[in-house]
């Protein structure tokens, strides 16, 4: 991999650039303690130091509502809102770069889904290291580094960053402001190794992974699911401001003419009572228990079995976000230590 | 409207008209429809026990099972119970109106796998619907297969789906078609009597080349699972058909999601041993 670096004070200058690339989007302050990735006005106003945005960089891909078919008597056409339009996202941490390679294999597969792909492809990523907080359990989740899935990714060294270049079109953005990169010297590579160890001594928790799937399969009738049930509101706000949830409902909206219409899509949460009701009135998940259950089984469980690995990337959000204190770490710790009763 | 989606949107409904209507029972009719464009017709190639999404301009979409046999193409067959939104819209549509369909979806019967073996239909209510695919495709493939036999049973003989086309298969040699009802209160019907698993009693059947394909309801599924585990069945060699909600029908929007597996995409045909594995199926 091609690396450079890139000294701190060319950051804002290089980010001013890139807006060639695409419309310039990075966490920006929303409320006390809160960023939200947005488009940015004035590169000074970017949080460099935004540890968790509110919600995850998925909305660029998957937005939260969005027409997918225009119809009328004559048919149904595709439409796709922001067709070709490019987008620069700038401070991705590893959780949430690999958050995106996770919504890659869902949308991927035999059947494409190419409204996230027309997205996917005009959005040059640029990610950035971070030292984790109390919430943070990307280390267990094996989502602390990443390798790729980035166009450009910063590593703080001090000074500077290290800048691994990940694709061809990163490539083209270090080219188009060559004068503001340098060299990999040997301190650069010292620092560089130093902080990676020492990053991972920033985790105030860890949880155990292995072997989970055959727990969460153990340990389907525990109580902790009934007892988690009590607490849930139903709210679907883990759902919302989850990396990796892709659920989405869909919609046909008529004109009052009755005669032409759109069908949108928007995210849905398998959290809400109506998410398993079929026609005919049957509700699969009608119990709250049965539906936090569902979540977190298909997340560790469901998940690993259709694509090798968990949809959790340890980004800590559904803590954070869950109005009733529902804690996934907490959880998956109980259900572990219940399976060696 | 973009061009910069490519053509092949697998979300992307194809027009087919309503070209007739057959009212069956109650609340149940079978949609005969046709492709408008050609190039679709001419490329819809399915195997039973495959479904397809419904839409209805401006209500939504639906998955439907396909009740028609790839061996009859030209026309698709859709058996439908007026039960929600979408069904409820499509059944106030007259003949010559337009619809969306896309598809096939799901893995339908692995009917490769199937050839060479008996076959055990056994289906009760609405379950004949994606079983009469089937049906139709191994009695028109019938050298590929040895004996058929089809239990089919409805409370009454009004509520039978398909009544007169399987009533036909009564005499015919090639097929042992028992048919039954809970109860006949008109005195005519010419078959049996009795609850499905009691069919059970009028065959042999060899567990070890036979494979059954079982759609119904729930109750039905209880007792005729216990029928056939009795006769010593495989559970590899039943077949079930499992109703979600499968919304995208491509694994896409999480609606349909059993355990670890999506209907749309792993069913809607599971094999009893699949189905046992996985949590809240019923």
């Amino acid at each position: 991999m091609k690396i450079v670096t890139l000294s701190k004070s060319n950051l804002l200058p290089f980010l001013e650039a890139s807006r060639s690339f695409g419309e310039l989007h990075a966490p920006l302050k929303r409320g006390e303690k809160s960023c939200a990735f947005a488009q940015v006005e004035d590169v000074a106003d970017i949080q460099v130091g935004c540890l968790r945005t509110i919600l995850p960089p998925k909305k660029y891909f998957m937005p939260p509502e969005q027409t997918m078919f225009a119809f009328s008597t004559d048919g149904y056409a595709p439409v796709n809102e922001e067709a070709g339009k490019r987008y620069v996202l700038f401070g991705l941490h590893p959780c949430d770069i690999h958050g995106i390679k996770i919504l890659d294999l869902v949308f991927s597969g035999a059947y494409t889904d190419p409204y996230y792909f027309e997205r996917r492809k005009h959005v040059a990523i640029i990610g950035l290291d971070c030292i984790p907080d109390q919430l943070c359990f990307c280390n267990s989740m094996g989502t602390y580094f990443t390798e790729d899935g980035f166009d450009l990714f910063l590593s703080d060294i001090g000074d500077r960053y290290m800048v691994m270049v990940g694709t061809s079109l990163g490539d083209d953005m270090i080219n188009a402001s060559h004068h503001l990169f340098g060299e990999v010297d040997e301190r650069a590579k010292e620092e560089f190794k130093r902080r990676s160890n020492a990053r991972r001594e920033h985790f105030a928790v860890e949880v155990e992974t292995w072997g989970l799937p055959e727990i969460f399969d153990l340990e389907y009738e525990s109580r902790l699911w009934k007892e988690a049930g009590e607490k849930c509101l139903s709210c679907g706000a883990c759902s919302m401001v989850c990396p990796t949830c892709y659920c989405y409902d869909v919609l046909d909206l008529l004109e009052l003419n009755a005669q032409q219409g759109v069908r949108k899509r928007r995210w849905d949460s398998c959290l809400f009572k109506d998410y398993a009701l079929v026609a005919g009135g049957h509700n699969f998940r009608k119990e709250r228990s049965s539906r936090v259950k569902n979540r977190f089984f298909h997340k560790q469980r469901g998940f690993v079995a259709e694509y090798g690995r968990p949809a959790c990337t340890g980004c800590g959000r559904c803590i954070e976000a869950c109005p009733a204190d529902i804690n996934i770490i907490e959880l998956i710790t109980k259900l572990r230590s219940e399976a060696h009763v | 409207m973009s061009d910069h989606l490519p053509k092949d949107n697998p979300y992307q409904p194809h027009l087919a008209r309503i070209v007739r209507i057959l009212p069956q029972i109650p609340d149940h009719r079978l949609f005969q429809l046709r492709f408008e464009d050609d190039e679709v017709a001419r490329n819809f190639k399915h195997r039973p026990g495959q479904f397809v999404e419904l839409s209805v301009l401006g209500t939504g979409e639906a998955p439907i099972s396909i009740s028609s046999s790839p061996t009859r193409p030209g026309v698709l067959e859709l058996c439908v119970r007026k039960v929600g939104r979408v069904t409820e819209a499509l059944f106030r549509l007259p003949v010559d109106s337009l619809i969306g369909i896309r598809g096939p979806y799901g893995n339908g019967y692995p009917v490769q796998e199937m050839e060479g073996h008996n076959l055990l239909l056994v289906a009760g209510g609405l379950g004949m619907a994606p079983l009469r695919s089937l049906l139709w495709y191994a009695m028109d493939n019938r050298s590929k297969f040895q004996d058929i036999i089809l239990m089919y049973g409805a409370r009454v003989p009004g509520d039978m789906l398909f009544k007169y086309e399987l009533l036909g298969l009564l005499d015919q040699p090639d097929i042992t078609c028992l048919l039954t009802v809970d109860r006949d209160d008109t005195g005519r019907w010419p078959a049996h009597i009795g609850v499905v698993p009691k069919l059970f009693d009028k065959v042999t059947l060899d567990p070890k080349t036979t494979i059954a394909a079982v759609c119904g309801p729930p109750v039905m599924y209880k007792f005729v699972l216990q029928k056939l585990l009795e006769r010593n069945f495989s559970k590899d060699h039943i077949l079930m058909s499992l109703e979600r909600k499968m919304k995208c029908g491509v694994g896409k929007c999480g609606h349909c999601a059993i355990g670890y597996k999506y209907t749309c995409l792993d069913g809607p045909i599971f094999t009893y041993w699949d189905v046992i594995n996985l949590p809240e199926v019923v």
